[in-house]
């Protein structure tokens, strides 16, 4: 059973959709008893990191991830799930995050050519600095979908894919069993549909 | 490179696919759940739904038919119509819709621009206009396009931007429906008075109508039409392939 972890941000119709659409059991829930017994953890998100960060501490939900990580369990995030995973955003003043990968999340504006729009937003090709089994599937170049305007920084020891918006943009990130996507691999098609795939099915990490 | 995006919009009337000339003489086309299904596999990168029903019951069948629909296709999806309070907001966000376009809703009540971006981040929030010339200006049109505002719609455009819409579909009612290509110099007016995504609507009728707007226009985000793409006169991977052949980055 894959957990979805609802701590009250975002919107996970599509989501659960998806994860039914691979044929994967899951079970949307902030039942600390749920997420300890589930064989995969998936971290969603959208919105404010602070105000995430904050939930996450506040109802335990952090420290439980940060257990259940630490037994091996493997935990995906998406978009600001993913961000959650690093140590420190720099969004709106300074937060911690979980701290599982090391690096920090900065904001775009002022770090791309001026002419680019803020967010990112939209198809973009995801170029691999290396292969991992939760892109069994995907090619060099396939496209994802993406919203967002701060990205991971200085996380060059778990990068497994970029997007180029002006400069390389993290777009995926994985360390052993702690995985992250920038992109929304619920709302990339078929594309998107093959990670999650990977993630419910693959044992091997590396 | 983020890619130009291509994006089908589905107006529905009780249950059914429906298509205007100029807004008016609506024809039916098919399933929503089916046709979506088509453009998803086919090459669309999002779809609009508009929601162009008035009655209660209307309103319920649109909202179910969206659930279904995002149960069954895994691209972004935009709705609009029918959306004047954050609670509309909420009841097709909850339904599976990614992104919410507000038009009439927002001319009534500019704050809750404000209101749904603070709730749901500005990337939830597209602000769609239509727009005609008027005496010599860019006027923003109400209700489906019927109704004159007196608002001049470049202004208006950046004042909803202001708010908080991250993306905005301008649609120019000129050129609306008679296939002869998008309106390139409102596009233009708007892509420099916004630094939002703009998405283009009304008057594709060729594949070449797309290329135009891409190679004239850079900062357009998205081309947006209907009946060209329901009634096959233009297949989207046939028109993604012209446009890559010429240089055009987009998804195939």
């Amino acid at each position: 059973m894959i957990a979805v972890v609802d701590y009250g941000v975002g919107n996970l119709f599509s989501l659960r959709s998806s994860l039914r659409a691979v044929g994967a059991e899951a079970s949307v829930t902030s039942d600390p008893d749920v997420i300890r017994s589930a064989e995969r953890i998936l971290l969603p998100g959208v919105g404010a990191f602070g105000d995430a960060a904050a939930k996450l501490r506040e109802t335990g939900l952090g420290e439980l991830l940060r257990t259940e990580a630490g037994k091996g369990k493997p935990l995906l995030g998406i978009c600001l799930g993913m961000q959650l995973l690093f140590e420190k955003s720099y969004e709106y003043g300074e937060h911690d995050g979980l701290g599982l990968l090391s690096g920090s999340v900065v904001p775009m504006e002022g770090k791309l050519p001026p002419s680019l729009k803020i967010p990112h937003i939209g198809w973009n090709a995801l170029h691999f600095r290396r292969r991992h089994p939760l892109f069994r599937d995907v090619g060099e170049g396939d496209c994802v979908y993406f919203v967002h305007s701060f990205y991971a920084d200085d996380c060059a020891d778990s990068v497994v894919a970029t997007a180029a918006y002006g400069i390389p943009l993290t777009a995926a990130v994985a360390k052993g069993n702690v995985m992250g996507c920038q992109f929304h691999p619920e709302k990339s098609g078929n594309v998107g549909l093959s990670i999650l795939r990977a993630f419910c099915e693959s044992e091997v990490w590396a | 490179m983020i890619t130009k995006r291509i994006i089908p919009c589905l107006d529905v009337r009780d249950g059914r696919v429906v298509k205007g000339v100029n807004f008016q003489g609506l024809a039916d086309v098919s399933s929503p759940v089916e046709l979506a299904k088509y453009y998803s596999e086919n090459g669309a990168d999002e779809l609009v739904f508009y929601d162009i029903t008035a009655s209660f019951e209307g309103r319920r069948l649109f909202t179910e038919i969206l659930r279904q629909v995002a149960e069954t296709i895994f691209i972004p999806l935009t709705v609009g119509g029918g959306i004047n309070t954050v609670e509309d907001f909420d009841r097709v966000l909850k339904c599976g819709a990614d992104k919410v376009s507000v038009n009439s809703g927002a001319l009534r009540d500019p704050e809750l621009i404000r209101e749904a971006a603070r709730r749901y981040g500005d990337q939830c929030v597209v602000l769609s206009a239509d727009v005609k010339r008027v005496d010599g200006e860019f006027r923003v049109f109400a209700k489906g396009g019927r109704e004159d505002t007196g608002l001049e719609a470049i202004r208006w455009i950046q004042r909803g931007v202001s708010l908080g819409a991250g993306e905005v579909v301008v649609n120019s009612i000129d050129t609306d429906g008679v296939k002869r290509g998008f309106d390139l110099e409102m596009l233009d007016a708007v892509c420099r008075a916004v630094r939002v995504p703009v998405i283009a609507s009304g008057g594709a009728g060729t594949k070449e109508d797309f290329l135009r707007l891409f190679q004239t226009l850079p900062d357009v985000d998205a081309g947006l039409a209907a009946s060209v793409f329901h009634f096959g006169e233009i297949r989207i991977p046939d028109l993604k392939r012209t446009l890559r052949a010429h240089g055009v980055v987009v998804r195939l």
